[in-house]
């Protein structure tokens, strides 16, 4: 294109139009898209309150939040003691035990394995925490991923003890 | 092509073909004129064919008995099989007609890297093809969901969350995919919905990549050009289309063997436990025809990479046309070729293989073997073969090498040139 060509009128119009043709079909595309996102009824089940009264030290049981399974163990001395003994060098997503179990007797995580979404098996794998059958991701007592596939430790969700027996998620 | 010119005999016919030719395509279609070396490999386009509209034909009979809903979805499926008139029938067909249609793709693709027919100039044929193989495994994945048991939730689950390893935008996207924070029944609806949806697309696509074929007409086993037509050549009908039936009877006897002697071989036992979002099944194994592509994902120890690979692994084919650098088409006259061709066979059958078995020990390693290989047959062994190779003479048509004569001598020399630069 030769830089003397002056921009007449015409070509003005023509980019304008084709502005405001593409803004206008952008907003008309947006709310076909934005269906597709959680609708109101998905996003009111987004807390659950849970009773642990009943579960022993070792002892762990998975809820349903949001669809997703949530594991809640009750750690015994020795698992504790081993996920605080672990050095933070030796970890691909480095994160203190502390900073995930406020209260150290209690592990709440996301059943979900952070590399495809398989629910792990608990007591299982080379660290005596989880094991993700799929791909063979091996999670400690902390639930941080210690060999496998999977690029970040198990996902804590946002929780508080509403009192000491009920935990409520979300 | 030549026949443009035809004209229907009777009066109606001519006022009808004035207005829209119909009768112009019909005669171009039967008059078609085909390499007369066209082998048994050939036939798998018309069995395809008939795959696409047999699995669009089931599938609109099970959409009238199907629920798409997370409660219902896996009793309506039992309904189907105990209930419906012929349900059983359909949906093992329709499930194993699956299966039929991937391994006559993998059949037809494997025959096109023998001949080379995605070589100029019939590389928009090639990469139409590669998009229908795209949308086919969409299809299957979401057809597999459709059932709800557990291997339906927990594939869903494991291929959604592919999406998650993009960065930054990951997990909003899957999110976006699944309706919800997991695959539940509003990823059930959708999945259905495109489910019935992309056949349609793939139908579109099919009817480009013949119309793109019939632009340069079809490849051969000896891969040189031809005239056409001419002496080369036969037309499309009979000729072909009574090879193509044969061959589709007999890939039927196959067909006809899986749905009524062993309907759920080709499946998993654990999709007859209804879907259970709080357990995953010992081993999740795809299809086996995503077995390969699995094996690969598998065998990069990182989630970003992994996905990469395996996404990879089937667009690269796209680029084969370019990588491919041997002007010489058919492997018949490409003596290093045709045995790396066989390798690749065999690898790509190994990681199939190893796809189903657990990613640890022997079989980890193996996958990894087998992805290394699978990438240097397309980025290094091709470009390379293309240079280096010695290819044997190529005959000037597909008639001399019967009878000595040269009856077109002009195409085929311009073949042989180019092979010698």
């Amino acid at each position: 294109m030769s830089d003397q060509k002056k921009v007449n009128r015409r070509d003005f119009i023509y980019t304008a139009s084709t502005v405001v043709g593409v803004v206008g079909v952008g907003a008309a595309a947006w709310p076909l898209i934005d269906q597709m996102n959680p609708d109101a009824s998905v996003k009111a089940l987004a807390t659950t309150e849970v009773d642990v009264t009943s579960v022993k030290p070792g002892q762990s049981i998975t809820v349903l939040w949001r669809g997703k399974p949530v594991f809640i163990k009750r750690r015994t001395e020795n698992e504790i003691s081993e996920a605080k003994s672990v050095s933070l060098t030796e970890l691909k997503h480095p994160e203190k035990d502390e900073d995930r179990a406020s209260n150290p007797e209690w592990l709440v995580m996301l059943g979900v394995c952070t590399h495809l979404g398989c629910v792990p098996l608990a007591d299982k794998g080379d660290y005596k925490g989880w094991f993700c059958p799929c791909h063979g991701s091996h999670y400690d007592t902390s639930g941080r991923i210690r060999k496998g596939p999977a690029p970040t430790n198990l996902e804590i969700p946002k929780y508080e003890f509403v009192n000491s027996n009920t935990i409520k998620i979300g | 092509m030549s026949e443009h010119n035809y004209q229907p005999k009777s009066k109606f016919g001519k006022w009808f073909n004035d207005r829209l030719p119909l009768l112009t395509l019909a005669n171009h279609l039967t008059d078609y004129p085909t390499p007369k070396n066209l082998n048994y490999w050939w036939t798998f386009g018309g069995i395809l064919t008939f795959c696409l509209i047999t699995q669009i034909i089931t599938g609109l009979v099970l959409a009238m008995h199907y629920i798409a809903h997370a409660d219902l979805a896996f009793s309506s499926v039992e309904h189907i099989m105990r209930d419906v008139n012929y349900g059983w029938l359909i949906r093992y067909i329709h499930a194993n007609g699956a299966s039929m249609f991937f391994l006559a793709v993998y059949i037809h693709i494997f025959r096109s890297l023998f001949y080379g027919s995605y070589k100029s100039p019939r590389e928009i044929i090639w990469i139409l093809g590669i998009l229908i193989y795209l949308l086919m495994m969409a299809a299957a994945f979401m057809g597999y969901v459709l059932p709800w048991g557990q291997m339906s939730f927990w594939g869903a689950t494991v291929i959604t969350n592919l999406f998650s390893a993009i960065p930054l935008v990951g997990e909003s996207i899957t999110t976006w995919l699944w309706g919800g924070y997991s695959v539940d029944n509003p990823t059930l609806t959708r999945f259905f919905t495109l489910h019935y949806l992309i056949p349609f697309l793939i139908l579109g696509l099919v009817v480009l990549h013949i119309w793109a074929l019939h632009v340069p007409g079809n490849n051969n086993p000896i891969g040189i050009d031809i005239k056409k037509p001419s002496k080369d050549t036969v037309s499309f009908h009979p000729y072909i289309v009574i090879k193509d039936l044969f061959a589709l009877l007999l890939f039927l006897i196959l067909f006809a063997f899986f749905v009524f002697y062993s309907p759920n071989v080709l499946g998993h036992a654990d999709n007859y436990i209804e879907a259970n979002p709080l357990v995953t099944p010992a081993h999740i194994v795809p299809e086996w025809y995503l077995l390969p592509f699995y094996a690969i994902l598998r065998s990069i120890p990182d989630k970003l990479m992994g996905v990469i690979a395996m996404l990879s692994a089937i667009l690269i084919l796209a680029a084969l046309p370019w990588l491919d650098t041997s002007k010489v088409r058919s492997a018949v006259f490409r003596p290093l070729y045709k045995q790396f061709y066989w390798i690749l066979v065999l690898d790509v059958l190994i990681l199939g293989y190893v796809g189903a078995m657990p990613a640890e020990g022997l079989y980890l390693l193996v996958a990894r073997i087998g992805t290394a290989y699978y990438f240097a047959h397309f980025l290094i062994i091709l470009p390379i073969l293309g240079k280096i190779e010695k290819t044997t003479p190529l005959p000037m048509s597909i008639t001399e090498p019967i009878l000595g004569g040269s009856l077109n001598v002009e195409p085929a020399r311009n073949n042989e040139n180019t092979q010698k630069l």
